[in-house]
């Protein structure tokens, strides 16, 4: 299947871009430097282009019902501004995605979201609504949006300074997960205070031919992928397809650490069985941890106990720029989960001692 | 996008060069191959003394994103390495034919050295 290609490729290329493949994306990876581009959004302001995140449109009588029963969080308690991270889970509670929705300005009265599913998943995740919505008879518009609109963050404790100089209404204002409709060089675009890395900043929802508008208005460091992992990583954030996959690593939202978004008291797929390790309690858990030795964990290492018993595996891991340590995160027995405890990952058939530690690794944006 | 490829020294595919200087081999990763990797955080290199082979890995180089074997250009004993890499990583990424240099060989073969690739062979393999 060819890669579909974000509307700027060929501006990120005259960057100096080089690009990866990411969800059937092709995406910038790197500008300059991935350290430099991370260190820009630590302490300044960078942009990424995050096109291949995916744009699901909701509206109708039983828009919200429909979400609710499909997505883990209280979609009820949203209102019109606000957004909210959810997790999408199958009958057995494991997570199928995470996704922010977002509520959007009514549409003939009726409350109407718009929510991001990850790269690559959008098209199944439209067909699981279209399949409930007719299967529970809900009156409900559902539409794919993703190749008709871009996504853009900007990120860094400067971010809403530079944003304020942009768009013509102010955003300063804008609380954490509050959203509203923001014009910059004359594009309004659906603007969240939201973000993947962090720190304090904004997301873009922008049409898709007018993207290169916004992006050239908004003056700052473009950053790609590379650093956009190595952010999420220090702010302890779940990446699909490694720190969760339906197939490699299925995992409940209390094992991946994101129970903040299970609202067991509203009905959802995936609630009962949710309930049932809610009151029990998960075996194993996803922790952060440092390497004290030298070297690099990456996904898929193994984690062993001190008695070189292997006891998890490795789903992130990075060298850190900000702590410039090793840091990684992985699935561990809930018995070694605790802060200070020592493991082991095994690099390259090297024991090397790591432990565990807090997440997020870094002061983050409330 | 134009990279510095030395005419003093010989090259792999693998992209190690190796430069000869008074019967010993000197090693490092070329400048193409430092920019594909970013940001380097890592190296693992062998213990000197250690004997390696024509082709045979040695070690290994890390950056943020990826991780890299590192192949030796010819056969011999390991009679130094750049243990300053240890606290220093990116100097592959500042200096990969100067200060980023990696080890240095003591020769088996003196042969094999004209086996590998000549600066114009190497601009050819990454144009």
């Amino acid at each position: 299947m060819p890669l579909q290609t974000p509307p700027l490729r060929g501006v990120h290329d005259d960057d100096g871009a080089k690009f990866t493949e990411f969800g059937g994306w092709d995406m910038p990876v790197e500008f300059e430097s991935i350290r430099d581009e991370h260190l820009a959004v630590r302490t300044d302001v960078g942009k990424f282009d995050v096109s291949h995140m995916g744009e699901i449109y909701v509206t109708g009588p039983d828009s919200t019902k429909l979400l609710q029963r499909l997505t883990t969080n209280d979609v009820a308690a949203l209102e019109v501004g606000d957004s909210q991270y959810a997790a999408i889970t199958n009958e057995n509670g494991t997570i199928i995605d995470d996704t922010v929705i977002y509520r959007l300005p009514d549409e003939d009265e009726a409350a109407t979201y718009l929510f991001i599913p990850n790269a690559g998943v959008d098209e199944a995740i439209h067909e699981r609504w279209i399949t409930y919505r007719n299967e529970w008879e809900l009156e409900a518009t559902v539409d794919n949006m993703t190749d008709e609109y871009v996504m853009f963050a900007v990120q860094g404790p400067n971010a809403a300074a530079l944003i304020d100089t942009v768009a013509d209404e102010p955003i300063t204002d804008l609380s954490r997960f509050e959203a509203r409709n923001v014009t910059i060089d004359g594009v309004e675009c659906w603007t969240g205070r939201t973000g993947y890395t962090g720190e304090d900043g904004f997301e873009f929802v922008v049409p898709w031919n007018d993207a290169e508008m916004v992006w050239s208005a908004i003056d700052c460091q473009p950053c790609g992928l590379g650093a956009r992992d190595t952010l999420r990583t220090e702010a302890g954030y779940l990446l699909a397809g490694q720190e969760f996959d339906q197939e490699s690593n299925p995992r409940t939202p209390y094992e991946a650490g994101i129970g903040f978004a299970v609202a067991l008291e509203t009905e959802f797929v995936g609630r009962d069985a949710l309930e049932q390790v809610h009151e029990g309690g998960v075996e194993e858990k996803l922790v952060g941890f440092k390497l004290i030795d030298r070297g690099v964990p990456r996904n898929g290492y193994d984690i062993t106990n001190t008695d070189s018993r292997v006891i998890g595996t490795v789903t992130s891991g990075t060298m850190s720029p900000t702590l410039e340590s090793p840091i990684g995160l992985g699935y561990v027995p809930v018995e070694y989960a605790d802060p200070g405890t020592t493991l082991r990952v095994i690099v390259r058939g090297q024991s090397k001692k790591a432990r565990v530690e807090m997440t997020p690794f870094i002061d983050t944006v409330q | 996008m134009n990279f510095d490829i030395p005419a003093d020294r010989r090259y792999q595919e693998s992209h190690e060069w190796a430069l000869e200087t008074d019967g010993v081999v000197r090693v490092g990763i070329t400048d193409f191959a430092q920019d594909e990797l970013g940001d380097v955080v890592f190296v693992e290199l062998p213990d000197e003394g250690d004997d390696v082979s024509q082709d045979e890995e040695f070690g290994v180089v890390e950056s943020i994103k990826a991780v890299s074997d590192l192949y030796a250009p010819v056969s011999g004993e390991i009679v130094a390495i750049n243990d300053e890499l240890f606290d220093a990583p990116e100097l592959v990424n500042d200096d990969p034919f100067g200060d980023g240099w990696m080890l240095e060989i003591e020769p088996a073969d003196a042969d094999e050295l004209e086996s590998l690739l000549s600066a114009d062979e190497y601009e050819e393999q990454i144009a």
